[in-house]
């Protein structure tokens, strides 16, 4: 490689030349490393949980309840309290997103120090960490006098709160690829605003949004931490069947395995992150199937 | 109800300039701005989340420091809220959330920073379209998984079994690491953002003088998105302070001054989703110290958001 730089070299014209001396080689292969590293135990955490688990992915995994011996235990009311958790977080989070960001994209006036306030205060709550989001909802069912804190409905808030931030983030992204000559052109055709935002600029966004929200609520599905302050870690032996029920999560239901000692029930929890994360990745690919399939490239 | 319907017709940037005599605002439509309203609570609601996070939390909060002074909190050096001789000095879980964010960034900064410039950088268009959604994949990986993979695998096999090093069933050093595996995606995707943004008159200005690749990187597009790689890391110190499962799992529950990463010990977040697990009544200490370690939580981590955010906002005005 040396002897060929007086030359134009291919490598050279592809701006890649001095790739192959020691330092540059190093460099890459370092660079090559890290990304390794990181799938390298990616792959060794789902080889861990597949080898764990596999004995106890059976069908009793979901039809039975949690019981005192793991050869009878299963995940059956973890699975429908996280499906009555996430489609309340969802029905509760969605509207309430989405139309933030409508106000904050569309209608916010920039300029005005309270709307930038809100710019900067969803930033902020993107990042704060799960676990207070379950201090703040506890605080509040105490304000409440709610007695018993595990009802459905108040791990739905912590965790629709949790995600509101993300979503409005998603949604936004979502509203403001959608180019400004559509807005203009209706806006000349005699539409409102409104008209506008309802019927040319959401419908054209739907894609995106849609993504961002099932990112979003794959996060949630996954969160254990403010489930985990509000109480969820019970043991149930009946199906949840409505807000005020008691419930319990996939998550929690995992963490709850981990920590006994018998080695039976960390086969189940390696078992039941084999479900989660079958569940999650599911999501992800939906999520990435609906970003390619549908988005408009202006 | 009228005066807020004329001041929002037409909203900003997007009314014609108004010509004599033209009636451009249209009939009064009082449902559109009822919508407007509705829309604009609903931005509000998330101002009203984060005073109803700082409500919640001082409430408690006072109480607690109305029986025990804000300066043995913050300075003793045992903590042991369920004792009979209670003592809340809160440097215990101090010292342990430090050990593991510290031995977190250790794994996630460099790993972070050569995924993020080996994407932004050298990968083909191809290569990165396939190896991002594996980073996403690896940041969608749910805490419970990842402590449980800590606890399991990295302390039981790993630490103890293969390495043979002396260390109970839990140490603060396969949380960290774990953990730093959890952040690497953040970091990654962050910079990586902040590299591509480099504009690309840089990198052939710098080619042209005959510098290659790793020179390019290192000398130029590095130092250009330095503020968005700062901001990147300062936001995973965030979350590595606030994560709470993989240390709840695995890093321990005895709340000691850490002194070894090897030993096991109780960070804030460890002992929040500890103590909630205990039944503790409405209004005792025991219930209040929860909200006093979360309000410390919370405000450790909003100085980082800001931190991070500033550095961002600053680094964007370079371009």
């Amino acid at each position: 490689m040396t002897t060929s730089t007086t030359r134009i070299s291919a490598p050279l014209a592809r701006g890649i030349h001095g790739d192959r001396k020691p330092g540059p080689l190093l460099f890459l292969i370092l660079l090559w490393l890290s990304l390794l590293i990181a799938f390298g135990v990616l792959a060794t955490l789902l080889v861990t949980i597949l080898v764990e688990g596999w004995g106890k992915l059976t069908p009793q995994l979901l039809t039975n309840y949690p019981s005192a011996s793991p050869d009878t235990a299963g995940a059956r009311p973890a699975v429908l309290g996280s499906a009555w958790v996430i489609v309340t977080t969802a029905v509760l989070t969605l509207p309430l997103g989405i139309a933030a960001a409508i106000h904050l994209e569309e209608f916010a006036d920039k300029k005005r120090w309270f709307n930038r306030l809100i710019e900067l205060n969803v930033q902020n709550l993107a990042a704060v960490p799960a676990i207070i989001y379950g201090l703040l909802a506890l605080g509040f069912l105490t304000l409440l006098q709610v007695q018993n804190k595990n009802i459905v409905i108040g791990g739905a808030v912590a965790l629709s709160l949790l995600i509101l931030p993300v979503i409005i983030i998603a949604t936004r992204e979502g509203l403001r690829a959608v180019p400004r000559e559509i807005r203009d052109a209706s806006l000349a055709l005699g539409a409102t605003q409104w008209q506008t935002v309802w019927r040319q600029v959401l419908p054209a966004s739907v894609p995106s949004i849609a993504t961002g929200s099932i990112l979003a609520l794959s996060r949630a599905l996954g969160e254990a931490a403010p489930l985990l302050v509000l109480g969820a870690l019970v043991y149930i032996t009946f199906d949840p069947n409505g807000l005020m029920s008691g419930y319990t999560t996939l998550p929690i239901q995992i963490f709850n395995w981990t920590g006994r000692p018998q080695e039976g029930f960390h086969e189940l929890a390696a078992a039941t992150s084999v479900l989660l994360l079958g569940v999650l990745l599911l999501m992800n690919a939906l999520a990435i199937f609906i970003r390619n399939k549908f988005q408009k490239r202006w | 109800m009228t005066a807020i319907i004329e001041n929002k017709t037409g909203g900003p940037g997007l009314t014609p300039a108004p010509r004599p005599g033209a009636r451009l605002t249209g009939r009064r439509r009082p449902a559109e701005a009822i919508i407007k309203m509705a829309l604009r609570l609903a931005a509000v609601l998330t101002v009203v989340t984060t005073v109803g996070i700082l409500v919640a939390l001082l409430i408690p909060s006072l109480s607690f420091f109305a029986e025990v002074p804000v300066w043995d909190f913050l300075f003793g050096t045992r903590w042991a809220p369920r004792f009979a001789d209670a003592s809340f000095g809160v440097v215990p879980l101090i010292t342990a959330t430090l050990w593991t964010t510290v031995i977190a960034l250790l794994v996630a900064v460099p790993f972070g920073l050569g995924a993020a410039i080996f994407l932004a950088e050298f990968a083909r268009p191809r290569t990165r379209k396939a190896l991002k959604p594996l980073l996403e994949i690896l940041a969608g990986v749910p805490t419970v998984v990842y402590g449980f993979f800590a606890l399991q695998f990295v302390q039981g096999t790993v630490l103890r079994d293969w390495l043979q090093l002396d260390t109970g069933a839990f140490s603060v050093l396969a949380a960290g690491l774990v953990m730093g595996v959890m952040i690497i995606p953040t970091i990654a995707s962050i910079s990586e953002d902040a590299m591509s943004a480099v504009p690309s008159a840089m990198r052939q200005g710098s080619a042209a003088l005959g510098a290659n690749r790793m020179q390019t990187t290192l000398r130029v597009v590095f130092p250009a998105a330095l503020s968005g790689v700062v901001a990147a890391i300062v936001l995973g110190v965030s979350r590595a302070i606030g994560e709470t499962m993989i240390v709840a799992i695995a890093a321990g529950s005895q709340a000691r001054l850490v002194a070894d990463p090897l030993e096991q010990g109780q960070t804030m977040t460890g002992f929040i989703a500890n103590a909630a697990l205990g039944d503790s009544r409405v209004g005792s200490l025991e219930y209040n110290t929860l909200f006093a370690v979360g309000l410390l939580l919370f405000l450790i981590t909003l100085l980082m958001n800001f931190l991070s955010i500033r550095i961002v906002g600053r680094y964007r005005e370079a371009y």
